[in-house]
């Protein structure tokens, strides 16, 4: 792979050099568009701030060196400890480093916002009219990732496929608990919060085979709770959705119910068809019978709220997507409710036999 | 600025006080400081109550709950019982033992009497399903409200403590020092209560 | 939805359905115990093993009346401080071994080995391992030195408020317990160092790890709330005479402002706790998914905190730096202005920055560059004092001492953590190092290079002052070595996988050519250890030498602020006269300008007793605390009344004083004046 900016990677670790050379970095060399321009900032602000942390570590050991007890030909001076020119020197150059650096923030900042639709596909090639987007709508589920591609109506876990040099419109949303959808070579990660949906526009501007993860810790299977990224030719993105709608199952609400239920290391899965609006139901946290959508009840609030007589509202709102209540109820101990050492760790969360004990979770 | 100033090393000043030495005494303004700290836990529940408390969950919103007229007569006694406690510390200016535990005693009351009726609407509000499970509004007025009644009662706890201390000991310093500590608390829980009551009620009910 | 646990209560009639050995002990049980995991059991005899021996060897040399009487009940500010760096001695080997568990477990877990600690110890001994070092090393270790340095630097007997003091310390010692327990009963909290909900709700940790993490840091928070009022009290009012604010020590201002963040901060982490707590016991919805909570209102109400307290622990350590940087360079420090200022400016410009921590969460572009132009805004202050720093360098004549090694070390390792800090408050470059290991390199540049490196300076350079010798130099520059290159070699592989996409919290890889970065780390965490060994070889070699090492005059460095100007160790009143000041540095003028010290005239002085409350109260918010984790609730009911009662019953003791004689007072200074003139 090409690395035009080794030069970054030379200022920023100088110790590690021959050590980089051997290593695949994949922020500081990404396939994305976006992600390319998240890169060119770091790179612009290490050189800057370089400008002002080379001198200063150079000056600390001169001075350091020089001024030491032992050479008694350097000045000595106690009483000097004011100087308005020096002070207005030391405010000032960080001062117009931080401007610098402010205006690029300003710039940057909302030209990479990443709810801002594409503008370009690379440096060379602005997004057209006719350009269609790809959607690609995410769910975070402990712990794997759901993709719904509306456009084709199909659905898969932890593995995802888009065209090169096609814009995508990322919609996300999470079942459980946060979560955040990073897939470096492609752009900057960007939380997924249930009953919330944040957006995401990128370009993979290469094919290849990336990895995708969740960056916000979420609990037990985190730590296996990533996919594939394909960036595919056109007739290869076409072979991939045929094969899922080949090979896949159907995704209705009940299989959403399953899939939802918390489990690690799960291995890719394709869903041919998917019921209407199964990620509108999950966005609104409803996809169970009898739930009451979250846009609903924010419309009923909207318009101030339900009155007094509204008491089966509050169980059709309660979400439950640990499925707790699923259990039998000898799985929570004592009766208070709450077990004290959590719960069992989901299926597939590998357990270490030598260490952990077993025994434990039997008597439940 | 002493950055210029050079010394004649000739000159010898003082450098210690012969006599004690008495610095200021700093309970006021550690009181102060701490009055401050309770300040921003309820501006955390305000904050809160501001971001949460238009989140009915489909459930009843403050125009079906609150009951202005018994919030005004709440108010109306803590208001009471700041100017009753203005008053115990005029006693107390005066040297007036007896008068100062009358008052202190009067506000007493008067701060019970808020209790009673808080507790009163808080038991009627549960019991019309609006308990602060029901809803993030309903949690977050509970918490705000409940945590201002917390003080309330810590407040009379501390009032009736301090009326058997200056009972038994008269009104000395200390014990001055410390009615003007609950003074200060007192009428910031009244200040806080004055908020509660334009941003929660009045605000819940006709904004 | 969970069930909450008064609605268990309430929906059984009067416990009908609870069995006594429920009521009693709530969900207490022996599955609690973890006496099935080696580590644990392991660490337990270590532990239980130590803790007797050393009880055993209290009792031997019946130590117990003195612990009591001198050091536990006292409420002398210098005894409290020590106390309080012993406090944060301790929970740092806690913490590093946390920390040296994880470096192993990531330096092997790679390919089809899952390494030796499943996600179940892995997720606590992470969230342990955060709340340990900010809460119970670095918190108490900046508050130890306040506490020690400050009551000396303006010329005080002690703090405003001693009885406050003491009680704070116990409320943290306490926290520090809570903590420490759930490593034998029951288990930590498996949610990242700040609890974010909605996984530390109800829903998603029924357990007792959160309400150990809530009650822990709850009582501690009281702790160090009381103790910022009572040191901005203290700075406020009782300043020597003469000692304007603009001739205060740079510590103290440090101090100062300090206090000042953690009166302003420290309540919203108690009530953002507080209303966390209540989801988790009472169901109310504050930031559960359903029913209109809001998780995000946790994550900026817990910044808003959080974000401060870096600078509450970053602030003092500055302050350190001065102080040592113009003692070695035997010279005035630069700027005195405008380090203050600057002390000012970084103390407010710390609450408008919390929202950096997550750029990520999809707030609009112009909110999210505001807060990075205010985060990149803080280097300006910060980038002025390490120019002051140098240009006190510059022209002086520096006597390397350990204090100034760690000073110089800070100077070069800081300026990295600065400059990856402002790349950090980029927002767009945040989105692909935000969670990364770059991130967590950068923060423990920052704290590594900053807050410890300035505690260790500060250890040595107050050390003669607490304790009347010198600590031995030899050791001190080992422990200096090993801590810098073992910080290089463990956190720069660190930021070079956050460049290789490698995110925090993760205990199993699966790209094998991370392995190498993590085996390095490893090494640096083994250098560090080697570090802290040295630093503890320091303490006792230097106890054994302490005849060799002994400082007689009081002013070991050289110094130039008022701690210097009476004995080491100073005497329970500090000093015999209050001093008058004249200009900042005021022992270096006085020396200067021929001070001659008092030898006779000396007067009764009226000092605070001791008492025992603050132990009391604390002993019995650890049961509360603990009856409140285990849903113990008549044993919760009874602490609290007696925690009240307690309070209550102090407040009628109107005993709390006394004078220190002037014949002992006489006898004091005159052993001292027999000291110094044997030196001569």
């Amino acid at each position: 792979m090409p690395k035009p900016f080794s030069l970054a990677r030379v200022s920023i670790l100088p110790l590690m050099l021959v050590l980089l050379s051997g290593c695949n970095m994949v922020v500081m060399s990404p396939s994305g568009d976006i992600a390319t321009q998240q890169r060119d900032l770091i790179v612009i602000s290490t050189i800057l701030m370089l400008v002002i942390i080379i001198p200063v570590i150079a000056m600390t050991l001169y001075f350091a060196w020089h001024y030491r007890q032992s050479n008694t030909a350097a000045k000595y001076d106690p009483e000097w400890h004011h100087s308005t020119g020096l002070e207005v020197a030391i405010w000032s150059a960080p001062l117009a480093i931080i401007i610098a650096l402010g205006a690029i923030t300003w710039v940057s900042t909302h030209k990479l916002d990443p709810y801002r639709p594409l503008e370009r596909l690379d440096a060379a090639r602005p997004v057209t009219e006719e350009m269609k987007p790809i959607t690609v709508e995410v769910v975070a589920l402990d712990w794997k990732w759901l993709f719904f591609y509306p456009d084709y109506g199909i659905a898969t876990v932890n593995e995802m496929a888009a065209p090169v040099d096609v814009p995508i419109n990322f919609k996300l949303t999470a079942s459980s608990v946060m979560n955040s959808f990073y897939v470096p070579a492609l752009a900057g990660m960007i939380y997924t919060m249930p009953g919330m949906e944040t957006k995401l526009h990128a370009v993979i501007n290469r094919q290849g085979e990336y990895e995708g993860l969740s960056s916000n810790y979420s609990g037990d299977g985190f730590s296996h709770m990533r996919f594939k990224f394909h960036g595919l030719d056109q007739a290869g993105f076409d072979a991939w959705i045929a094969r899922v709608k080949q090979n896949g199952t159907a995704l209705n609400r009940d299989a959403y119910l399953k899939l939802e239920k918390p489990s690690a290391k799960e291995p890719v899965r394709y869903y041919a068809t998917v019921d209407d609006g199964l990620y509108e139901a999950v966005l609104n946290m409803c996809v169970r019978e009898g739930q009451m959508c979250m846009k609903d009840m924010m419309h009923i609030d909207m318009t101030g709220g339900a009155g007094k007589e509204s008491h089966e509202n509050k169980a059709k709102l309660e979400h439950d997507n640990r499925h707790a209540k699923d259990e039998a109820p000898a799985a929570t101990f004592p009766e208070t409710g709450n077990p004290a050492r959590s719960e069992e760790p989901a299926e597939g969360v590998e357990e270490n036999p030598a260490t952990m004990n077993h025994d434990a979770h039997q008597s439940h | 600025m002493s950055a210029t100033q050079v010394h004649d090393t000739g000159e010898k000043p003082t450098f210690y006080l012969t006599e004690d030495h008495h610095p200021e005494n700093s309970t006021m303004l550690g009181f102060w400081l701490y009055l401050m700290s309770d300040c921003l836990i309820f501006a955390v529940l305000f904050a809160t109550h501001g971001v949460l408390g238009r989140n009915y969950a489909a459930g009843p919103s403050p125009a079906d709950l609150f009951d202005l007229s018994l919030v005004a007569i709440n108010t109306a006694m803590l208001l009471l019982s700041s100017i009753t406690y203005g008053f115990a510390m005029l006693q107390m200016e005066r040297n007036a033992k007896m008068e100062t535990l009358v008052w202190l005693g009067i506000t007493g009351v008067f701060g019970a009497a808020f209790l009673a009726l808080e507790l009163y609407e808080f038991y009627h509000l549960i019991h019309e399903g609006a308990g602060p499970t029901r809803s993030a509004f309903l949690s977050s007025f509970f918490t705000l409200v409940g945590t201002h009644g917390l003080h309330v009662t810590f407040g009379i706890i501390w009032l009736v403590t301090l009326m058997v201390q200056v009972r038994k000991h008269g009104l000395t310093h200390e014990n001055r020092r410390r009615l003007m500590c609950l003074s200060m608390f007192w009428h910031f829980l009244d200040v806080i209560w004055i908020g509660v009551f334009s941003f929660v009620y009045l605000l819940g009910v006709l904004g | 939805m969970h069930r909450a646990a008064y609605e268990t209560i309430l929906d059984d009639p009067m416990f009908g359905d609870i069995s006594l050995t429920q009521f009693l002990f709530g969900r207490l049980t022996w599955e609690a115990i973890p006496y099935h995991e080696p580590i644990l059991v392991v660490t337990f005899a270590v532990v239980a093993l130590g803790g007797i021996a050393l009880l055993g060897l209290i009792t031997k040399f019946k130590l117990w009346g003195y612990l009591w009487h001198e050091w536990f009940t006292s409420v002398d500010h210098k005894k409290i401080g020590i106390m309080y760096i012993i406090l944060a001695i301790i929970m740092l080997l806690r913490g590093f071994a946390d920390a040296i568990m994880m470096r192993i477990q990531q330096a092997i877990a790679f390919g089809g080995n899952e390494g030796y600690l499943n996600p179940h110890h892995y997720d606590q001994i992470f969230t342990a391992h955060g709340v340990i070092m900010i809460f119970f090393v670095a918190m108490p270790f900046v508050t130890g030195f306040m506490n020690y340095v400050v009551p000396l630097q303006i010329g005080a007997r002690d703090v405003s408020f001693p009885f406050l003091n003491n009680f704070s310390f116990w409320m943290t010692t306490g926290g520090a317990v809570i903590i420490m327990m759930s490593l034998f009963v029951g288990e930590f909290a498996r949610t990242g160092w700040l609890a974010y909900p909605p996984l530390s709700g109800a829903d998603y940790s029924p357990g007792v790890g959160v309400d150990y993490y809530i009650w822990g840091l709850q009582v501690a928070g009281v702790g160090t709330t009381l103790s910022g009022i009572n040191l901005i009290a203290t700075i406020v009012k009782m300043r020597a005479p003469g000692m304007t604010f603009m001739k205060m020590p740079v510590f103290t201002w440090t101090s100062l402002c300090t206090n000042i963040l953690i009166v302003a901060t420290f309540p919203i982490l108690t009530a953002t706790l507080a209303l966390l707590s209540l989801d988790r016991y009472v169901g109310t919805n504050f930031f559960t998914n359903d029913l209109g909570g809001n998780p995000m209102m946790y994550i900026n109400l817990i910044w808003i905190w959080g974000h401060p307290e870096v600078y509450i622990l970053v602030l003092p350590a500055f302050g350190i730096f001065s102080e040592v940087v113009a003692t070695f360079c035997g010279k005035r420090l630069f700027g005195y202005t405008s380090m203050v200022y600057a002390t000012c400016v970084i103390m407010i410009l710390s609450y408008i920055v919390w929202l950096h921590h997550f750029f990520t969460m999809g707030s609009g572009a112009s909110v999210n560059a505001f807060f990075g132009i205010t985060t990149m805004i803080i280097s300006i202050p910060t980038g002025a004092k390490m120019f002051n720093w140098l240009f006190t360098m510059y022209r002086g004549r520096i006597r390397y001492e350990v204090p100034m090694l760690w000073t110089v070390g800070f100077m070069v390792t800081f300026v990295i953590g600065g400059m990856t800090g402002v790349m950090l408050a980029i927002p767009p470059a945040d989105f692909v190092l935000h969670n990364s290991l770059f991130l967590i390199a950068h923060f423990h540049n920052v704290i590594i290079g900053g807050v410890l490196f300035g505690l260790m300076a500060g250890v040595v350079y107050w050390f003669p002052k607490a304790f009347g010798y010198k600590l031995d130099p030899f050791w001190g520059k080992m422990s200096f070595w090993f801590w810098q290159i073992g910080f290089f070699f463990a956190f720069m592989p660190l930021y070079v996988l956050g460049l290789m996409g490698v995110t925090r919290r993760v205990s199993q890889f699966e790209d094998p050519t991370l392995q190498i970065w993590f085996v390095i780390a490893a090494f640096g965490a083994a250098l560090i250890a080697l570090g802290i060994a040295s630093f503890v070889i320091q303490l006792v070699v230097s106890f054994f030498k302490r005849d060799e090492l002994r400082v007689t005059s009081g002013d070991p460095w050289d110094g130039r602020t008022l701690e210097w100007s009476t004995s080491s160790p100073p005497p329970d009143y500090n000093f015999a006269f209050t001093p008058v000041v004249h200009d900042h540095d005021s022992w270096y003028d006085m020396k200067s300008r021929g001070y001659e010290r008092p030898l006779e005239g000396f007067k009764p002085i009226h000092m605070p007793k001791n008492t025992g409350t603050g132990v009391v109260l604390s002993a019995i918010s650890v049961v509360l605390a603990f009856a409140l984790i285990w849903y113990i609730w008549w044993l919760a009911a009874l602490s609290f009344i007696a925690l009240i009662a307690v309070s209550i019953a102090h407040t009628f003791n109107y005993d709390r004083d006394f004078f220190i004689s002037a014949e002992t007072v006489t006898a004091t200074e005159d052993a001292r004046t027999k000291l110094l003139a044997e030196r001569t």
